[in-house]
């Protein structure tokens, strides 16, 4: 869970350093976009590794889940989990859900119809349509919804999980309060340049 | 003072059990709450009735043998104490407490609130020890330097009384904190590295093998523990196991 968790946080520091491009320069957004879909470095290598992150990462997070289910066999007539633990700590399985089922619609909006535009209907490149397909699809505010509240969803599950990854694998020392320290700036900001996105390209296009 | 408890009462491990209403009163605030519980079986007894079954020894949380689940919490809600030195005054006149034993499919029921904690000894017995010979010719502990801060989170560790809180207050009923405690006052100190690689593999297996849940670093183990075992014991041990993992 840590070390494909690491991965994946990681990978969204990069997805949110390109998307901010959008806001910037559509030309940079829309080169640095058509590098990540053309290369075949990134296509063939670190795509199906990505793929193959986020499968492990929910998958063993339900299986865990599912023991841990399976380890109190008789639940508690009272129980005080918010006594002793923090809300977030205690339903990464519900934040994870939300972000699963986002990534759902995610991979719906953007991943499908990229893989169907250059493998299936083998369409020619075009470096110049990134942007505007991006500001499209932030058209709708039900999409802009779903998105705004997947990324705070995104954002709780990231203030445990990405502090208890380095937990998990051992590191617990005199660092470990300035690494709790990055790990909540970057849960906090890395969702809020998403939401940030959606939001400038939502109302910039319709006003 | 004046309470109702609601008593988990249950048979045995293959019966079903129930929460049970018993209004007390006469309760003074310097009581502990195994005394709370004593007077009530007096009462109970005196009626003909059964009394509750509960787990206690010392009553002066060193033995680790109370193991209440009190309004939700483990030894109640008082922190760095067991239920024997959980004090009546604690409550309030007219308050409601529930009261269940520590729930994991690993610390089965035995009857009303006793659970058998045997999986911990099990764990214990998997690599809770060190090489030494003790023919007649052993070495004195102390003759060996030891670090001043190893020796210090080692005895910290080993103040683990394994009464089982950790396991009741996780949210995955893991025992994690338990078994990094017992593998890491062996895993800091000299005598402990014969085995180290050995112990905390056995250790983890034999958690596992146990049924007890998954660390998800929810942090309510090390806040509920009477001895306040720190999670820097997990982190320890998950290093230690990592490390023992990768020499093979």
């Amino acid at each position: 869970m840590a070390l494909s968790g690491l991965f994946l946080v990681f990978f969204l520091g990069q997805h949110a350093t390109i998307n901010l491009s959008s806001v910037i320069s559509p030309e940079t957004f829309n080169s640095w976009s058509h590098f990540m879909g053309y290369n075949p470095v990134v296509q063939y290598i670190l795509q199906p590794i990505l793929i193959a992150g986020v499968i492990v990462h929910f998958v063993m997070g339900i299986v865990l889940e599912l023991q841990n289910r399976k380890a109190r066999n008789v639940r508690y007539a009272q129980y005080k989990g918010g006594a002793n633990a923090p809300w977030v700590s205690r339903n990464m399985i519900l934040t994870g859900l939300v972000v699963l089922a986002f990534l759902g619609l995610h991979f719906y909006d953007f991943w499908v119809p990229e893989m169907a535009y250059k493998y299936i209907e083998a369409n020619p490149e075009d470096p110049t349509r990134y942007h505007h397909e991006l500001v499209e699809k932030f058209l709708s505010p039900a999409r802009v919804g779903i998105y705004v509240v997947s990324f705070v969803l995104l954002a709780l599950h990231l203030w445990h999980g990405f502090a208890s990854s380095f937990q998990s694998m051992g590191v617990n020392n005199k660092y470990s309060p300035a690494i709790r320290n990055f790990t909540r700036l970057y849960a906090i900001v890395v969702p809020l340049i998403f939401i940030f996105i959606a939001l400038y390209h939502h109302f910039n296009h319709t006003h | 003072m004046k309470l109702l408890l609601k008593i988990w009462r249950q048979k045995n491990n293959d019966s079903k059990g129930k929460l049970v209403e018993y209004p007390i009163s006469g309760i003074e605030g310097d009581m502990s709450f195994l005394e709370m519980l004593d007077v009530l079986n007096q009462e109970l007894i005196e009626k003909g009735e059964e009394p509750v079954v509960f787990d206690h020894d010392c009553r002066e949380g060193i033995c680790g043998s109370c193991s209440l689940q009190i309004n939700g919490e483990p030894h109640g809600p008082d922190r760095l104490i067991t239920t024997c030195q959980l004090h009546m005054r604690k409550f309030n006149d007219g308050d409601t407490i529930v009261i269940e034993p520590f729930r994991a499919t690993a610390f089965p029921v035995i009857k009303d609130l006793m659970i058998d904690r045997s999986a911990f000894d099990r764990i214990q017995q998997a690599g809770g020890y060190i090489s030494v010979n003790t023919s007649g010719n052993t070495v004195d502990a102390n003759a060996i330097p030891v670090e001043k801060d190893k020796a210090d989170a080692s005895f910290n560790a080993a103040t683990c009384i394994g009464c089982g809180a950790c396991v009741a207050a996780c949210k995955n009923a893991s025992a994690m904190l338990f078994t990094s405690a017992k593998v890491s006052q062996f895993a800091l100190l000299p005598q402990g590295q014969v085995e180290a690689a050995e112990r905390v593999q056995n250790m983890v297996r034999q958690m596992d093998l146990e049924g007890f849940g998954n660390c998800t670093n929810t942090g309510a183990c090390e806040v509920e523990c009477p001895k306040g075992i720190s999670l820097e014991n997990i982190a320890r041990m998950n290093r230690e196991y990592l490390t023992a993992s990768a020499r093979g």
